[in-house]
């Protein structure tokens, strides 16, 4: 059995399907006895953007470069924390609001590293990883303007 | 070599996907985006404002300056909004 300090496997998936909380974090904590602590971070389909209605959203991916890029910020987590599993599931597809979006799981040993790279995670994906969404709202459809306090928020993370 | 659109740059161009063979004096990225937006109204319209675009070679993201030379894939895009 190989050490808890280094086992630390890590699932990404891109599905259109929902995803269960409950069911994800038992499959990341089965039969180990080394971690003390799951964060779940999931994001959900909200029917107020700036103040206007939101029907419906949809998320485009680019197929490929969205599981290398997510890889790429796991990768950087594990290195950066002592994790013990991570799950990353993004959906794609349409949306209404209440419904799941992605779900972010991260496993240590002790709360504060699941925290921290649960966090760093959410704020990369959101900057960095390859998908756009599209709002339907009363007035029409457009896409999702980027905002800036999500580069401020991944931008924390950087090293000096 | 290959390239790709996504969102509303794929929307203006209006196509998702196409092969190109630029000439040899197109290097950059930037450069690109310059040879692309003399093709047409649609390619120039999705490239009105270069310094927004987004681009990837081989699934990771580089910059306007970055060299094209052996790029398998080449993806524009928007500034991400996922999560």
């Amino acid at each position: 059995m190989a050490s808890p300090d280094t086992a630390c496997p890590v699932t990404i998936r891109i599905q259109e399907a929902d995803f269960d909380i409950a069911r994800e974090i038992a499959v990341l904590t089965q039969s180990r006895t080394d971690i003390g602590a799951v964060v779940s971070f999931s994001g959900i389909c909200r029917a107020d953007e700036d103040s206007a209605k939101v029907a419906a959203l949809t998320l485009e991916h680019y197929p490929g470069m969205a599981e290398e890029e997510i890889r790429r910020h796991t990768d950087e987590a594990v290195s950066r924390w002592p994790l013990n599993g991570i799950t990353v599931i993004h959906r794609v597809g349409r949306f209404m609001p209440g419904q799941n979006i992605v779900l972010v799981l991260t496993a240590s040993q002790h709360r504060q590293a699941a925290f921290q790279a649960a966090e760093f995670l959410m704020d990369y994906l959101k900057t960095n990883a390859p998908f756009w969404k599209k709002e339907e709202s009363a007035t029409g459809t457009g896409w999702v303007v980027a905002h800036t306090r999500d580069d401020e928020a991944a931008a924390r993370w950087t090293k000096p | 070599m290959k390239v790709k659109y996504f969102a509303w740059v794929r929307e203006r161009v209006g196509k998702a996907e196409e092969t190109i063979e630029p000439p040899a004096s197109v290097r950059t990225v930037e450069e690109l985006i310059a040879w692309l937006s003399a093709r047409s109204e649609a390619y120039a319209y999705a490239f009105e404002k270069p310094k927004v675009i987004r681009a990837a070679i081989d699934h990771a993201h580089v910059k306007s300056d970055a060299v094209i030379a052996g790029a398998r894939e080449i993806a524009f895009f928007p500034p991400m909004t996922g999560g």
